[in-house]
């Protein structure tokens, strides 16, 4: 079985990649991929932590996380369409209008 | 053997994770972010969690894909492909992110994290069943309450046309 270590240098790679993503696109939608990839490099934490430390609060909190997730994404895309029908585009930087 | 397992998920997760913020099409996007979603899968089968393994996989691939495809199929202009998908702030990206991985990978190797050689007690879905209505029950009815209310309002938000827009012509 892989050490813990490697778990854990797997989470940081997949939660940089998931802040890259957010930093450098103006695409909505990836956006948010890169935010259900930053969510689950922490899940793989809790997971490695969980499995490491024999104790199964980690899963717990693991699936909690899941559920806020889901309701992220619904919210999320539901707010991401409504903006599209107002402006036609989902571009980021065209929804400036509360921006000072 | 496990270790290889690993190796080859845990390549296969930053690829398509790396595909999945450089992409130009978004939804070539989405079916990378799939892919990782199942790596991570594949790691919490690995780490001997096999409930959250099948949750991961309906709940990440079965639903959250769908809505992110359903969403993509919504709003993508096909008519509109050569847009650009990135900003201008490449210097400041490519520098928050680099100190970020390197303080992140410094913490996570210099420290020396406890381990435990006990075994697992038992079976897996029941102890968390357990413990989810047992140690974390107001946590758990707080989540689905949670859960509850953010389908309700994304029902609403995303109500094409109701009675407080009424002069709206449909699209």
């Amino acid at each position: 079985m892989a050490p813990l270590s490697y778990y854990l240098i797997l989470s940081a790679m997949l939660f940089t990649i998931g802040v890259w993503g957010v930093l450098r696109n103006r695409n909505a939608l990836i956006i948010f991929m890169s935010i259900e990839l930053m969510l689950n490099a922490v899940n793989i934490t809790l997971m490695a932590f969980s499995s490491f430390l024999k104790d199964f609060s980690g899963q717990v909190f693991v699936f909690l996380v899941m559920a806020i997730a889901a309701a992220e994404v619904a919210v999320g895309l539901a707010i991401i369409v409504s903006i599209f029908r107002v402006k036609e585009s989902i571009n980021v930087d065209d929804v400036n209008l509360m921006k000072w | 053997m496990s270790m290889l397992i690993f190796y080859i998920l845990a390549i296969v997760a930053v690829v398509s994770a790396l595909m999945v913020v450089t992409l130009r099409n978004v939804f070539h996007s989405a079916l990378f972010l799939v892919l990782t979603l199942f790596s991570v899968a594949g790691i919490y089968v690995l780490l001997e969690a096999e409930f959250l393994a099948a949750v991961q996989v309906l709940i990440y691939v079965g639903a959250i894909t769908i809505l992110m495809i359903f969403a993509i199929m919504l709003t993508y202009q096909i008519t509109s492909k050569s847009i650009r998908q990135v900003n201008e702030q490449v210097i400041p990206a490519v520098i928050i992110v680099l100190v970020f991985f390197v303080l992140s990978l410094v913490t996570l190797i210099k420290t020396s994290w406890p381990v435990s050689n006990k075994s697992l007690p038992g079976n897996n879905t029941f102890e968390i069943g357990r413990q989810l209505l047992s140690t974390y029950v107001i946590p758990f009815e707080v989540v689905s309450i949670v859960l509850l209310i953010a389908l309700i309002g994304a029902i609403i938000i995303s109500r094409q046309d109701g009675p407080s827009r009424p002069g709206q012509e449909d699209r």
